[in-house]
């Protein structure tokens, strides 16, 4: 329990920020950097954990916004049990789209790209189908009120999308501690070498990316909700792909915090240079992309692994005997 | 839908197009081959390529087909420093930090585009822009075609280049085994440098041979980012004849499921295509083992 | 002069309404200026959207700058405008209308995509502040029932059925010629909705649809679709797409030597586009359109093309849309003479306009719709493009057929 004290406390410190922020344009930005978060934290379990890079979780997030949408619309489903059901389709999809990707045994590039053929599949599909609107796109009902997930106030969108990525970091946790996540590991470092020690890679790589589209797949729920309007470039397009990736590599791939320190930082970053340029169309993104090269340019371990760097680098000015005083109670 | 009047108009017109996406995907391709990085700046670079075409022909008078032979190196040299002086750097040599710094250059230059350009979408106007090749069942286009001529001197080039000089087997080298390379002595940063500027030189000449019958705008060269992806992976990485058959096959495909299913649903094509590719035979049609 | 005008018009305007508003129009005269009323323009200048979004704030700005050149809102002062980017995203959209409502603004004009319309009157709605959509056409923005939103332009409710009786006109009055048709549009809001309501009610007018074709946004070559259409040789094509597209379009059937009795677009993207006339007339010749146009026998719409054209910039439909939300929204603010949201709002919807350039009447707002807000039919003749119908607008006859 010790260990997901670190948890606990990002957790309450961030569940205060709306008794003390009233602004609710800040609230909004929050809303959608933890959102991005969480499709970050989604992605950071099959990439940072398992080294397996996908550049279409868009297909998860999209498929959990759509299913959440259409069963509102269509058929008249609640919005809570609508979210349960989208989360479960993403998790669906992301084991068939593991099963067959890594029977052919696909790796590396070849498996980012063929997950992103199947986000544009997708994509497409959703913009010609008659279900989900085609391309006029699916609009929700404004209706007001916790019974249909539309809530009044952005503070409780806010602890909602805060409670989600309180879960998802608890399910990286876990994953850390697991024997689940060690072979994760363990094949994202050498698959060869972990097969041959008898982890079934397959096995692991799919059920990481089951989880992983669930979690992503939330995210689109929440969009669906916050929003009430998607259609399939929204839902499917290669925006959310990147933004899930970008947050989850800058935070640092393969740790707990990761991919929410990534959002927090590359979401200012991107309103502190709008705020500084004011109206140049352009200028404020140029700006924003150089200081994205500079932070990998200094950090390339992303935030998390600087801090870690960081420390160690500070840390080596204790004198040696303390070390092997270290060493001696581990 | 299946008379021979539209089939043959069809994959013709696929052909030609496959031809405007293997001058995209051939300095993809090499960049992919070597670096191992999916370069996503890739995009943003033709669309800078493209406002040079633009410019060279507004500003000089310069007819694409001759500035072509001004940009290519230029744009040759502008990878090279890309590559040499920021990308290699900032990346510290991870591959999964190169993909992010691509993607910072890439919304760094798509954004200097829009700054300085505005987003008008703009086109030149040159006289054979609308002629035709009158083939009966169909007109191609002139520029298209020239297009289509241009892919095979272009890949014959390069694969010379690859295969013949100093330059392409180090390039070789270094994309097969790096630290060999090294170990022989072959500077791999200087390597890396020369495969981006001629991945990039091989995009100003696609923008050139694509302008007279396209338009240029900030956001113009993402269109073609996703299908040349697609091809580099579907002919496998770093093969030069693998990038220009893809090309071809994409082309084709892309038209007649465009046919078949429409223009929007037709779309797909395009990517079960590369799904079923890769699930079968994963490292593309003429790649080394991943 | 277009300043003496504009107060001219004011004045005549307050002296009929003096009655109305009694007491508050006289001082109000009389009052010095006050602290500026803070008004928020948004627009998509940045993204896929740029273009248009930079238009629309051109549009929008050169009606601020006149207003408080001419000495601003009567009794308020003059307007600060508050810019934003919405980046062409939804999601920017309403993070945008977030910080103008916390930075105070009085009003909301812009949007200009409909999907971005959508989330972003949503959000004002929450704070009741008052949002002129300029453009944004879908239909579902103003039958959701919310007060603040107002749509100062057609829908594509209103754009279809205007398109298919005006077009049954110029058919009928040149004896019938077209029979058949092929639509092309756009696959994502504005193309699929529109095209649905036209395959519901062209076969009502006597047209036979021979397919519709939808395409994605960007689509990279039209070479198919063009083969599509010459092997089913219809009388007319009725395309509505965004400009890349459309003049892609229009190039490959110039190229294709596509011969058809008329191109009938609805929101054709460039079809009553300054620039696609310019830089190609041939392609452009004698294509019909039924899209957004200023009234062109207004000389201040007229004046703001000149103004525009010697900025080095196209008049577009973004520009007068825009200026004309703006005039509204002033106009709006001397009568509600407050920055109030609610009485703004009030203001709005009692509205009856007439100060703007569009030809669209006095303005009424029924349910945040303006009634009187209607699509005019344009054809490209004599390198220019002439406004042929309705006929109170109309400086040029229709040619069609197209001549062969």
């Amino acid at each position: 329990m010790k260990s997901f004290v670190p948890t606990a406390i990002v957790i309450a410190v961030l569940a205060a920020v709306p008794l003390v922020v009233q602004s609710n344009a800040t609230l909004n930005f929050l809303v959608v950097t933890l959102m991005i978060a969480l499709a970050g934290q989604g992605w950071n379990i099959l990439g940072g954990y398992g080294g397996q890079y996908s550049f279409g979780h868009a297909a998860f997030f999209g498929t959990g916004a759509y299913v959440t949408s259409i069963l509102q619309v269509r058929y008249g489903v609640n919005a809570w049990p609508g979210f349960a059901i989208g989360i479960a389709a993403g998790a669906a999809l992301g084991a068939v789209i593991g099963a067959l990707t890594f029977r052919s045994g696909l790796r590396g590039s070849y498996f980012a790209l063929v997950t992103l053929a199947f986000a544009e599949v997708l994509r497409i599909v959703a913009s010609v189908a008659p279900i989900t609107g085609a391309g006029v796109g699916t609009l929700m009902t404004l209706e007001l009120g916790a019974r249909t997930f539309q809530f009044q106030s952005r503070a409780a969108f806010y602890w909602v999308i805060l409670a989600l990525v309180a879960v998802s970091l608890v399910i990286a946790e876990l994953i850390e501690r697991s024997r689940f996540g060690t072979w994760l590991v363990a094949v994202r470092e050498n698959e060869d070498a972990a097969s041959a020690l008898g982890v079934d890679a397959r096995k692991v790589k799919t059920a990481a990316m089951t989880i992983s589209g669930a979690i992503t797949a939330a995210a689109g729920c929440f969009y669906a909700q916050y929003f009430l309007f998607i259609d399939s470039g929204i839902a499917y397009g290669t925006w959310i792909s990147v933004e899930a990736l970008l947050t989850a590599i800058i935070g640092g791939v393969g740790t707990v915090f990761g991919p929410l320190a990534g959002a927090l930082v590359v979401k200012s970053l991107g309103e502190a240079t709008r705020l500084m340029i004011g109206d140049a169309p352009g200028l404020d993104l140029i700006i924003y992309g150089a200081v994205l090269v500079l932070v990998i340019w200094i950090m390339p371990r992303g935030l998390i692994g600087g801090i870690a760097d960081a420390r160690k680098i500070f840390g080596r000015r204790k004198p040696a005997a303390m070390s092997t005083e270290q060493v001696r109670h581990g | 839908m299946l008379s021979a009047a539209i089939l043959i108009p069809a994959v013709l017109n696929g052909l030609l197009m496959g031809a405007v996406y293997a001058l995209v995907a051939l300095g993809l391709t090499l960049i992919y081959g070597v670096l191992h990085i999916i370069n996503f700046a890739h995009g943003a670079l033709l669309s800078a390529a493209l406002f040079a075409a633009f410019f060279a022909f507004k500003l000089l008078g310069l007819d694409p087909y001759v500035a072509l032979f001004l940009l290519a190196p230029l744009f040759f040299v502008l990878g090279y420093g890309l590559q040499r002086f920021v990308i290699g750097p900032a990346s510290h040599g991870d591959d999964r930090n190169m993909l992010l710094v691509t993607l910072g250059i890439a919304v760094i230059i798509e954004n200097a585009l829009l700054y300085n350009f505005r987003g008008d979408t703009r086109t030149i106007d040159v006289p054979y822009a609308f002629q035709t090749f009158n083939l009966g069942v169909t007109y191609l286009a002139v520029p298209r075609v020239v297009g289509f001529v241009a892919v095979f001197v272009v890949a014959l080039a390069l694969w010379l280049l690859m295969t013949f000089t100093d330059v392409g087997r180090a390039i070789r080298a270094v994309a097969k085994e790096k630290l060999g390379a090294q170990l022989v002595g072959i500077d791999v940063a200087h390597v890396y440098a020369m495969t981006f500027g001629l991945g990039t030189a091989c995009v100003a000449i696609a923008a050139c041979l694509l302008i007279p019958t396209y338009y240029v705008n900030p956001g113009v060269g993402n269109a073609f980012v996703l299908v040349a992806f697609t091809i580099v992976v579907l002919g496998g990485m770093g093969s030069v004849p693998g990038a220009v058959i893809g090309a071809f096959v994409i082309g084709v495909v892309e038209s007649l499921s465009g046919l078949f299913l429409g223009e929007s649903l037709g779309q797909i094509g395009i990517f079960l295509i590369f799904i079923a590719v890769l699930l079968l035979r994963p490292t593309g049609l003429f790649g080394a083992r991943a | 002069m277009p300043n003496q005008k504009y107060l001219l018009n004011r004045r005549r305007f307050l002296a009929t309404t003096a009655v109305a508003t009694g007491a508050i129009a006289m001082p109000s005269i009389l009052r010095a200026q006050g602290a500026p009323v803070k008004l928020g323009v948004l627009h998509p200048v940045t993204g896929a959207l740029s273009y248009s979004g930079q238009q629309g704030r051109l549009g929008a700005t050169l009606a601020i700058e006149e207003i408080n050149a001419a000495g601003g809102i009567k009794g308020l002062g003059k307007i600060d405008p508050v810019l934003g980017d919405a980046q062409s995203t939804p999601e920017g959209g309403t993070a945008e209308v977030e910080k103008m409502n916390s930075a105070g603004v009085a009003a909301i004009v812009g949007g200009y995509a409909s999907n971005i319309c959508l989330a972003t009157t949503q959000a004002a709605a929450r704070y009741e502040l008052p949002y002129v959509v300029d453009v944004g056409v879908a239909d579902g923005i103003v039958t959701r029932g919310l007060k603040n939103t107002f749509r100062f332009g057609p829908g594509f409710g209103v754009i279809a059925k205007t398109a298919l009786a005006n077009l049954a006109a110029i058919n009928d009055a040149a004896g019938k010629p077209a029979k058949t048709v092929m639509i092309v549009h756009e696959d994502s809001l504005f193309g699929s909705g529109l095209a649905k309501l036209l395959n519901a009610q062209l076969p009502a007018q006597g047209f036979q649809i021979l397919e519709t074709i939808p395409h994605p946004t960007p689509t990279r070559d039209f070479n198919n679709v063009v083969l599509k259409i010459k092997a089913q040789n219809p009388d007319l094509v009725i395309p509505a797409s965004y400009y890349n597209e459309y003049v892609l379009l229009a190039r490959t059937m110039q190229q294709q030597q596509v011969k058809l009795k008329g191109i009938y677009s609805v929101l054709g993207g460039a079809a009553s586009s300054y620039k696609f006339v310019k830089e190609f007339p041939e392609a452009a010749k004698y294509i019909m359109d039924c899209n957004h146009w200023f009234d062109p026998r207004n000389p201040k719409a007229v004046a703001l093309k000149k103004t525009v054209e010697d900025k080095g910039q196209f008049y577009t439909y973004e520009v007068y849309m825009n200026y004309s939300c703006i005039m509204l929204v002033a106009d709006a603010l001397q009568r509600a003479a407050s920055a109030d949201r609610a009485k703004i709002t009030e203001a709005l919807a009692s509205s009856t306009f007439a100060g703007h350039l569009m030809p669209y009447g006095p303005t009424k707002f029924v349910n945040g719709q303006n009634e009187g807000a209607a699509p005019v039919n344009t054809q490209v003749l004599d390198n220019d493009i002439k406004v042929i119908l309705p006929a109170t607008f109309a400086n040029a006859k229709p040619v069609f057929p197209m001549p062969a």
